[in-house]
């Protein structure tokens, strides 16, 4: 089966422009998790999607659920742990109490403030963690990165035409995701800044998905406004 | 939910408009195949007026592709089922004039945006199933239903002597008229007047073709469909005028830029009956589908089309319109967006 995680856990404290998680806030005619989770379950492929949310909010998410969401029945909200991989492994846990364990399970994760993912790269997604077993969503890195590790000159500057920013959906078979992890020792696992990471410490390969620039993450307040004149809605701050 | 869509802004230009948009009551359809048309090839080259083009862009363009339904609140399809869809979209009723006619209805692709989204959002009415015809051909639909009203008009209006029917023109709209008019009259002997050697030699299945310079001395028809379109209709329009028997009808689908002179005094004497058709509406649709779903109307439909490859990102709707230019019949593409 197909599962769509849609990552909800944190709390928006990069944002502090309102009292509640950036995930909530509105977006055009309705909170961008809806944009989100709406996209996902517009994926014929997905069985299931299950949102992780941090525990304060599930009550404020089932209310748009029943208010927004007449596809509900899809929907599992699983709450979220301290930090994003324990938020997957949350849903991992919840996925394998309702449907078991399975070699074939995939697991397509994604942030919620991510709401311009498209069909294209859901599908492809799906079609990599698959295949391959993991993959990332990236897009080709148009500015120079430039490496410096103590904050104040530069260390190395890379091949840029080796280099790729990272976005999401990160999508597993799921039996291979949790066999990584449960060989990672704690200080490994503190490292960990993503789920991906999981796969590149032990080895494994991670399929390159391609992203879309569209695909921005709303994480501060300038985000937030770039998205909100992208869909061509009113800015709330 | 928002929902992606590419629009030409501007001649060869395009961009993508970011809708936050509503499912509640649509059925949601996933393009999977489209064809391009002579129509959206003017506007992404530039060859409309000035003028449309300030009115008409940015907008999505295409107007032919068949999917899978996402979803249907109104529980007319079954998620998965394949459709076509309708690009007209008739905005009150009326019993007497055709939806395609009609001057309040809307096209998409024609001030309205047209296929090129992530996801189309349309009422039920305006899906046909398709099942039993492929993607790639069901992609067509669209323009085989414009060959169907042109057909439907023929027969209401064309007296009972159908003997010998003449199409004028060789290029994709004369080619699938002559598949339907074949389908729909198989008595009616075809006769098809072009100039292209390489594109008369794909109407193996009609009665005669003839190069528009060389018709042979006599040469009549009872009846006559121009195809022609551009610069080519004021010389089909008047081999037509010329050559038809008395009281034939003519029915005119092909477009053109500027006015065309036309021999009125022989319409006179004769008393032609000169029709328009263009586009088409649901009825045609569903007509297309049975008759697509015919083995030997699909054969000859495949010559036709040429399947360029998928369209994953920006630079390849670019690809697709360049490709067009450079394939005599229709343009294919599997929709990746």
């Amino acid at each position: 089966m197909i599962f769509g995680a849609i990552l909800a856990g944190g709390t928006g404290s990069r944002m502090n422009i309102a009292d509640m998680p950036k995930q909530f806030l509105p977006l055009g005619d309705k909170p961008i998790i809806l944009h989100t989770l709406e996209k996902f379950l517009l994926c014929d492929r997905m069985d299931r999607v299950y949102v992780g949310v941090h525990p304060d909010w599930v009550g404020h998410m089932q209310d748009l659920l029943e208010r927004q969401v007449p596809q509900r029945e899809r929907v599992t909200l699983v709450p979220g742990g301290g930090d994003r991989n324990s938020t997957i492994f949350n849903i991992v846990n919840q996925i394998e109490a309702d449907w078991g364990e399975s070699d074939d399970h995939l697991i397509i994760t994604h942030d919620a403030v991510r709401p311009f993912v498209t069909l294209r790269i859901l599908e492809e997604n799906i079609e990599a963690a698959r295949a391959f077993g993991a993959c990332d969503t990236v897009v080709s890195a148009v500015d120079t990165i430039v490496v410096s590790e103590n904050g104040e000159t530069i260390s190395q500057i890379p091949d840029r035409r080796l280099m790729y920013q990272g976005q999401t959906p990160q999508s597993f078979r799921i039996s291979l995701l949790k066999k990584l992890y449960q060989s990672l020792d704690e200080e490994e696992k503190a490292i960990l800044t993503d789920a991906c990471k999981i796969c590149v410490v032990r080895q494994t390969p991670v399929r390159l998905v391609e992203g879309d620039v569209s695909n921005l993450k709303i994480t501060t307040v300038g985000d937030y406004k770039i998205a909100q004149a992208m869909v061509g809605g009113q800015v709330v701050d | 939910m928002i929902n992606h869509i590419y629009q030409l802004a501007s001649p060869g230009v395009f961009s993508i408009e970011y809708a936050s948009t509503d499912l509640a009551d649509k059925v949601i359809l996933r393009p999977r195949f489209m064809a391009l048309c002579h129509a959206d090839q003017r506007y992404f080259l530039g060859q409309r007026s000035q003028d449309v083009l300030r009115k008409k862009l940015p907008m999505a363009l295409i107007h032919e592709c068949c999917g899978r339904v996402l979803q249907d609140p109104t529980g007319t399809f079954a998620p998965g089922a394949r459709v076509v869809a309708i690009p007209n979209s008739p905005q009150s009723p009326d019993p007497i004039i055709s939806e395609n006619y009609r001057r309040d209805s809307r096209f998409l692709s024609s001030g309205y945006d047209g296929f090129m989204r992530e996801y189309v959002d349309l009422p039920a009415d305006r899906l046909v199933p398709c099942d039993g015809v492929p993607d790639h051909i069901a992609a067509i639909t669209e323009f085989v239903s414009v060959t169907v009203q042109a057909a439907r008009r023929f027969d209401r209006l064309a007296h009972a002597r159908r003997n010998r029917v003449g199409i004028w023109g060789d290029g994709s709209m004369a080619f699938v008229l002559a598949c339907t008019l074949r389908f729909l009259f198989p008595q009616i002997e075809l006769h098809v007047v072009g100039k292209n050697a390489r594109k008369l030699s794909m109407f193996s299945f009609v009665g005669a073709t003839h190069f528009a310079d060389d018709l042979p001395q006599g040469f009549s028809v009872d009846h006559a469909f121009e195809c022609a379109g551009g610069e080519g209709s004021y010389y089909a329009i008047d081999d037509i005028i010329r050559t038809i028997e008395p009281q034939g009808a003519v029915i005119l689908l092909g477009v053109s830029e500027n006015k065309v002179a036309v021999n009125t005094r022989d319409v006179l004497e004769k008393g032609l009956t000169l029709a328009g058709s263009s586009r088409s509406g649901r009825e045609d649709f569903v007509e297309a589908i049975r008759l697509m779903g015919d083995p030997a109307v699909q054969n000859r439909l495949n010559r036709i089309i040429s399947i360029d490859d998928p369209v994953c990102q920006m630079e390849d709707i670019q690809r697709v319109f360049r490709t067009d230019l450079n394939t005599p019949f229709k343009t294919v593409f599997e929709w990746r967006m």
